[in-house]
């Protein structure tokens, strides 16, 4: 053969290959999920990139005959970032769903995209009313803060709790606790004797807790970024809060599962309402953190719920359609979905894509030595009351 | 009127542990002329190997204290010898650009290596709680802050101003090369301070874990709180820092009890009223170089 005929041949070769690829595409599902890998979110995002990749090993990576492929990439909760991934990922990788988004700026960056892009949009883990508003093309299977902050704000008022302090952090998702939790409060008949915002960026509780102390209410309400309610419940014991009879209430963020025993026995007796509870009693919750327990050495949190039943979502709605990855179609298909989750029943509202689900009350104790978030009250399929358009 | 007693012991408190984590900054930047904004990164590192020792090794709080300050000290030493003394001659842009670059690594460092998670060192029950003092609520453990700071306070000072060491260091800081001249081992008295700064820091990491938390963005998070002490003590004596926090703590902590709206601006104001006042700090000198 002369060289001529063997470049023909290779061309000829490459061609076919070529030719091939898109077909073979066609058979993969992308989800890009864009998560804090890195930076003060980085747990977040951990807790979730774990549940998805134990989700796909218990369920298969196939999915109506089509390969489910992952693509993980790292905003460090930077809105910035997000938005850049979010693009990189629609455009250049042809990705069929964008996920994850650690904290509510990160979703926010992402939603005009995925109306242009007819991308849904799965919010696993960030929980401002609003972010499902911003695109038709969202659904989110976390939480929103309205619903435990206005289920807390019911239930302290109906529990002889009369008089509250509260201590909030001073951002977007602080202000919002202390609002939704004081309507329900105050209508209960409740009175809030002190209200204090702390800087988000706060190394010393000391000062704020005094004055706490000193308004002699029955409870604390409290909101602050996980990871600083281990330092807020250590002082609030130092400073002796717990021996003067005032009890600690907030939304369930303050004690997630994977800080609780960090904090020590200063968190026993904590009320909080919240979506999930590593303690959750039932047997899909009891697998579940048997399986995550296994495969990573650590207790799921409210967060590593929220990225599990997110893959489901997206593995249900491809059912659903039979594979297809048109936009409209899957959230068709994924609106009014119901399903049990370990955190309970849960279904996505039809009209918001929002979640409803059980909100629990529960209370620290110790449970084998560890401590626990314990379940003793249950509001049923609360929705968000949070949206701004009714 | 015993609040106004409880909220001026936690602001001394408060204070007693910034100056503890900045003073050796103070050293660095004052004495040595040395911009060294990677200062938090030592603090953190006694902090996290006060925590090992503690919560995973089991060693007594009281033990794993003294190692913090040791384990800090040798990586100021291996990172003086190696990597800083480069930096001396060169100007203050170099240095920052150098130690902001070293604060970064060491917060993916510790961040790759225990975690982002905050976490706590488990203390002794003897530490936790207060006890009512005629009335005063005195926290225990912050109390322990007061009382080894304050040792540490008075043992620097005299060092500085009564050793022969402490004069030799003046005397190297004032005029190396004469220093040199009259048979001061320079380099090695540099060396020695920079390791001693690192190891305060390192005592001040393992203290405020308790108070302030430990993660790996403690370095950045806690920097602008070291630069105010030694931008308002002024850094020719280790007197100026001990006050300027001391002021900085109270303040804070008084300005978040009573103004709790103005709370975070305070410790801000005052800064920005001493500099109008006297613009090399409290206790400054016009710079001598």
């Amino acid at each position: 053969m002369s060289i001529r005929s063997h470049i023909l041949l290779a061309a000829g070769a490459a061609a076919a290959i070529l030719a091939l690829t898109p077909a073979y595409a066609q058979e993969t599902v992308k989800i890009g999920l864009i998560l804090p890998m890195t930076g003060g979110q980085a747990s977040t995002g951990k807790q979730i990139d774990n549940a998805v990749k134990l989700y796909m090993q218990q369920n298969g990576d196939t999915v109506a005959g089509k390969k489910i492929e992952v693509i993980l990439k790292d905003d460090a909760a930077v809105p910035d970032n997000t938005k850049r991934l979010a693009q990189e990922l629609i455009v250049n990788d042809k990705v069929n769903f964008i996920a994850g988004f650690g904290v509510t700026p990160a979703a926010l960056a992402a939603a005009p995209l995925a109306t242009q892009g007819k991308v849904p949009e799965i919010v696993m883990a960030a929980g401002t009313s609003i972010i499902t508003e911003r695109s038709p093309y969202i659904v989110r299977t976390s939480f929103t803060l309205a619903q435990s902050c206005t289920i807390i704000g019911d239930w302290a008022a109906k529990n002889g709790i009369k008089k509250v302090a509260t201590l909030t952090s001073d951002y977007a998702p602080g202000n919002d606790a202390l609002n939704f939790f004081k309507q329900n409060f105050t209508a209960g008949g409740g009175e809030i004797v002190e209200e204090v915002k702390v800087p988000l960026q706060n190394p010393d509780f000391a000062p704020f807790l005094q004055r706490m102390k000193d308004s002699k209410p029955d409870a604390v309400f409290v909101f602050v970024p996980a990871g600083q309610g281990g330092n807020f419940m250590k002082q609030y014991a130092e400073r002796g809060l717990d021996k003067a009879g005032i009890k600690v209430i907030g939304p369930g963020d303050v004690m997630d599962d994977d800080l609780l025993n960090g904090m020590g026995d200063a968190a026993l007796g904590t009320v909080t309402a919240h979506l999930y509870s590593a303690a959750h009693p039932s047997a899909a919750n009891k697998e579940f953190v048997a399986a995550y327990k296994k495969a990573f050495n650590q207790r799921p949190g409210f967060m590593a719920v929220g990225g599990y039943d997110g893959i489901r979502l997206i593995y249900e709605a491809l059912k659903k359609t039979g594979g297809k990855t048109d936009g409209d179609a899957l959230i068709a298909a994924m609106k009014g979905m119901k399903w049990e989750s370990p955190r309970g029943p849960i279904s996505i509202d039809p009209e918001t894509r929002d979640i409803v689900q059980n909100i629990y009350i529960r209370k620290v104790e110790k449970v084998d030595g560890e401590l626990y978030n314990v379940e003793f009250a249950t509001f049923e399929a609360v929705k968000d009351s949070g949206k701004t358009k009714k | 009127m015993t609040t106004l007693f409880t909220i001026l012991f936690d602001g001394v408190a408060y204070g007693m542990l910034l100056f503890v984590l900045a003073c050796g900054l103070a050293v660095t930047l004052g004495l040595m002329n040395f911009v060294n904004l990677a200062h938090g990164a030592f603090a953190m590192a006694g902090g996290y190997i006060c925590a090992v020792l503690v919560n995973n090794s089991g060693w007594p709080f009281f033990a794993a204290l003294p190692l913090a300050f040791v384990t800090a000290a040798a990586i100021g030493v291996l990172l003086e010898r190696t990597l800083y003394r480069h930096l001396y001659t060169r100007s203050h842009l170099d240095q920052v650009l150098f130690t902001i670059g070293l604060t970064f690594m060491s917060v993916a460092a510790v961040d790759y290596i225990m975690g982002s998670s905050r976490i706590f060192i488990k203390l002794p029950a003897a530490l936790e709680g207060q006890f009512d003092l005629f009335g005063v609520g005195v926290g225990r453990y912050r109390l322990m802050i007061i009382v080894i700071c304050g040792l540490l306070t008075l043992a620097l000072q005299l060092i500085l101003s009564k050793t022969r060491f402490g004069s030799r260091l003046r005397a190297a800081v004032d005029d190396p090369r004469v220093a040199s001249g009259l048979g001061i081992n320079v380099p090695q008295v540099f060396a020695f301070t920079f390791a001693f700064g690192c190891g305060l820091a390192g005592l001040g990491g393992a203290l405020s874990a308790e108070i302030l938390g430990l993660d790996p963005y403690f370095p950045l998070k806690f920097m602008i709180y070291f630069l105010i002490v030694v931008t308002v003590g002024g850094s020719s004596s280790i007197t100026g820092p001990f006050l300027a926090s001391l002021l900085l703590g109270i303040g804070d902590v008084a300005g978040k009890y009573y103004v709790p709206k103005m709370g975070p601006f305070v410790i801000y104001t005052i800064m920005i009223v001493i500099l109008i006042w006297r613009p090399n700090g409290l206790f400054g000198r016009a710079a001598a170089r």
